[in-house]
């Protein structure tokens, strides 16, 4: 559920960690295939992301097929298959969004961020990404950014919401 | 005794800065040193007065709002804990005309109590239609649903009663309960604020329906885009158990019914019922074939009754009132009230409930007071990304099932979204095809291809690029996702499309003969084969 991450996920990479770690959490979700969604959510709650290494671990721990595992993770939009930046900004490209200026807003984000939508900013802060409605539709147009919604968001209430992360981003 | 103050909890409601407010109530009273209860509430739904806090007085609940930070040491000074005059001070809840003309059935207590204290639940109603379902026959309960005249909220409208029967009737042991929670629809939150709001409410119309249909096993598919109803569904769940309302012995009656919580993952096709089955499953959201129904060869190849949040959240006050007292709401076939969800370009917009067969213009132009730029109302789409566009000139339509379906709409989930007049509907219409594209699961050819050849043709007419072979195209194309697609995503997006080529054919260069190919009713007059052989041919 967590779109927030503390970066520990760039120390992901190691083998016999994600090993530990599959472990660990399929021993508190269960083993059934339909475990598999409850699986990717957690594994990508404590790292951030789904390493590929991961995938023969979840698929032996759930007796799937590597090609199952790879099949889901890549199938919902959620699931990323690499690190993301510190801060995750998903901006909302619906309809009601639109309505209330929600493709300026996008224009304004990314240039603000120097990224395009599905891309993380050179330096590791950001990662921008589209998302189709947040259910915040009687306050668009709507954004989150880490675990934290905005409505009725304008360009300046973006940059203000931003110059409050700077700082922590700035003494890194 | 200590004043109580209620700050919502809702997202909405925290997307404009509620935590921050509450926070700064618990600051400013401990510095007045005033003892304060601080109640999170669920949202009352007005959201261009949201945060709207809420003090509870002998005169009923008062109202202050748009509350930010700023304001809180003002209301303090006016001494808004005994509901005293200040510029923000709304009056009493029950009496503001927004609410008071509302028909709040489904979302009785949402707003009113602390959703998730289960001594708020039962001291307003709560848990009465459980304990009237089981004193009753499984079939009789069933019989009321079905009597009711409730129809699926989520947006395909089936009678829920009949779908309970199904499953009931099927001899498959064990039986599911479904509920879907992917409330994927741009412009609707209904299924949000009840379970932020209420969550109660929904765990016992699922309780309700396990016992008609003797399920002992129910699942909440919830889309991973609500954390907060995450947390306040876990919440109450847990509080529901260790108070036996769930469990091995529901309510001591010998029956068995467990909740658990699934998480979506951003797929809006899941919304799509065998998808979200396939999901449940730990699969891709890839549509199944159906025959077989569901009721009758679901979740693991048994018996599943799946139903949208607000159905199973308007089954307890049924059970509670009486079918009798339910369907007297309505219009003809479209029985009882309808949680309206009107968002967008609107100035007050939010969560209405009322009976069906109100008309478009009283939500958009009555309670939603046109639109918040305060420019005219150009356009609504009703029934979200797969309902149609229509124009200000049909706004007289009444909202329930027959009166949209005849003039080619859909209802759908409920939700409203409004455009001013700055709106250019070929992109729209583009946007509907590129959302197909991007959320289609792929089974289906007509979905997967039509949709991204639909953002193409589109492009060409808006372009001038070959404008009559385009729409010819984009017509055969519409025919082919209706009739060809495995499900209402490719089935319904020629909707959107063909309601702004219909209603705002000036927004792609064409004249009003250009699109007389489309009906009134959005029906597709000829047969487009016909065209394409032509351009074939050439």
């Amino acid at each position: 559920m967590s779109a927030q991450h503390s970066g520990n996920g760039h120390q992901g990479s190691n083998r016999a960690a994600i090993e530990v770690a599959i472990d660990e959490i399929v021993a508190s979700v269960g083993n059934k295939p339909d475990a598999l969604m409850p699986v990717l959510h957690a594994v990508q709650d404590r790292l951030g992301y789904i390493p590929a290494d991961a995938v023969p671990e979840i698929a032996r721990a759930l007796n799937l097929s590597r090609a199952e595992v790879h099949g889901v993770i890549s199938f919902y939009h959620d699931f990323r298959s690499s690190p993301p930046g510190r801060n995750v900004v998903r901006v909302c490209r619906a309809e009601s969004c639109q309505a209330m200026g929600a493709v300026e807003l996008a224009a304004h984000i990314q240039k603000r961020l120097g990224i395009e939508f599905g891309q993380n900013s050179a330096d590791g802060a950001y990662t921008l990404e589209a998302v189709y409605c947040l259910g915040n539709c009687a306050c668009s147009p709507a954004i989150v950014v880490g675990n934290d919604i905005h409505g009725r968001v304008t360009p300046e209430r973006f940059d203000e919401i931003i110059s409050a992360i700077s700082p922590r981003e700035e003494s890194r | 005794m200590t004043p109580s103050v209620f700050v919502p909890r809702d997202s909405s409601a925290v997307s404009l800065g509620a935590d921050a407010v509450a926070n700064s109530i618990r600051t400013e009273a401990a510095r007045r040193s005033l003892d304060v209860k601080i109640v999170r509430n669920g949202s009352r739904g007005m959201f261009s007065h949201e945060p709207m806090i809420e003090v509870a007085t002998s005169a009923g609940r008062i109202a202050y709002g748009p509350v930010t930070t700023a304001d809180v040491a003002s209301i303090f000074d006016a001494d808004f804990i005994n509901g005293r005059e200040h510029p923000l001070r709304l009056g009493i809840v029950d009496e503001i005309p927004w609410f008071k003309s509302q028909n709040r059935l489904t979302f009785a207590r949402v707003g009113g109590t602390d959703p998730v204290s289960l001594d708020d639940f039962l001291a307003h109603g709560g848990y009465e239609g459980l304990g009237r379902a089981l004193a009753m026959r499984p079939e009789d309960v069933i019989a009321e649903i079905t009597k009711s005249g409730l129809r699926g909220r989520g947006g395909a409208g089936f009678p829920t009663g009949i779908k309970w029967k199904t499953a009931a009737e099927a001899p498959a042991t064990p039986k599911y309960i479904v509920c879907n929670a992917d409330e994927g629809d741009s412009g609707t939150f209904s299924d949000r604020m009840i379970m932020e709001g209420d969550p109660f409410v929904l765990i016992e119309g699922m309780t309700i329906a396990a016992i008609a249909i003797g399920a002992t096993h129910g699942y909440i598919y919830l889309r991973s885009e609500y954390p907060h109803a995450y947390r306040t569904l876990t919440e109450a769940i847990a509080v529901a158990h260790s108070e036996g309302y769930l469990g091995a012995n529901v309510l001591k009656s010998g029956k068995a019914f467990d909740i658990e919580i699934r998480v979506g993952a951003g797929a809006y096709i899941c919304g799509e019922e065998t998808a979200m089955l396939e999901s449940i499953e730990g699969r891709r959201g890839m549509v199944r074939f159906k025959p077989p129904l569901p009721a009758i060869e679901g979740l693991f190849g048994k018996p599943t009754v799946i139903n949208n949040v607000i159905s199973f959240a308007t089954v307890p006050i049924i059970l509670e009132r009486g079918a009798n007292f339910y369907r007297d709401f309505g219009a003809g076939n479209s029985r009882g009230t309808l949680p309206i969800q009107l968002a967008g370009n609107s100035k007050s917009p939010g969560l209405i409930e009322t009976s069906m067969g109100v008309t478009l213009r009283e939500i958009v132009h009555d309670y939603g007071r046109g639109t918040a730029s305060g420019k005219p109302v150009r356009a609504v789409q009703v029934g979200g990304p797969l309902g149609a566009y229509f124009p200000a000139s049909m706004l007289d339509t009444p909202l329930d099932y027959e009166s949209m379906a005849a003039r080619g709409g859909i209802l759908g989930h409920g939700g409203i979204v409004v455009f001013d007049e700055t709106v250019d509907m070929a992109r729209m219409a583009r946007y509907a095809m590129e959302f197909c594209a991007i959320e289609s699961c792929g089974k289906c050819t007509p979905c997967r291809i039509g949709s991204v050849r639909g953002t193409e043709v589109i492009d060409d007419i808006v372009n001038r690029r070959r404008v009559r072979e385009s729409l010819e195209i984009l017509r055969d194309l519409c025919d082919t996702l209706k009739f060809g697609s495995l499900c209402a995503l490719g089935g319904l997006t020629p909707l959107p499309v063909l309601s702004a080529l219909k209603f705002f054919p000036e927004d792609f260069g064409l004249a009003p003969a250009d699109v007389d190919f489309i009906a009134q009713d959005l029906t597709i007059s000829q047969p487009a084969t016909d065209g394409i052989n032509e351009i074939a041919s050439r």
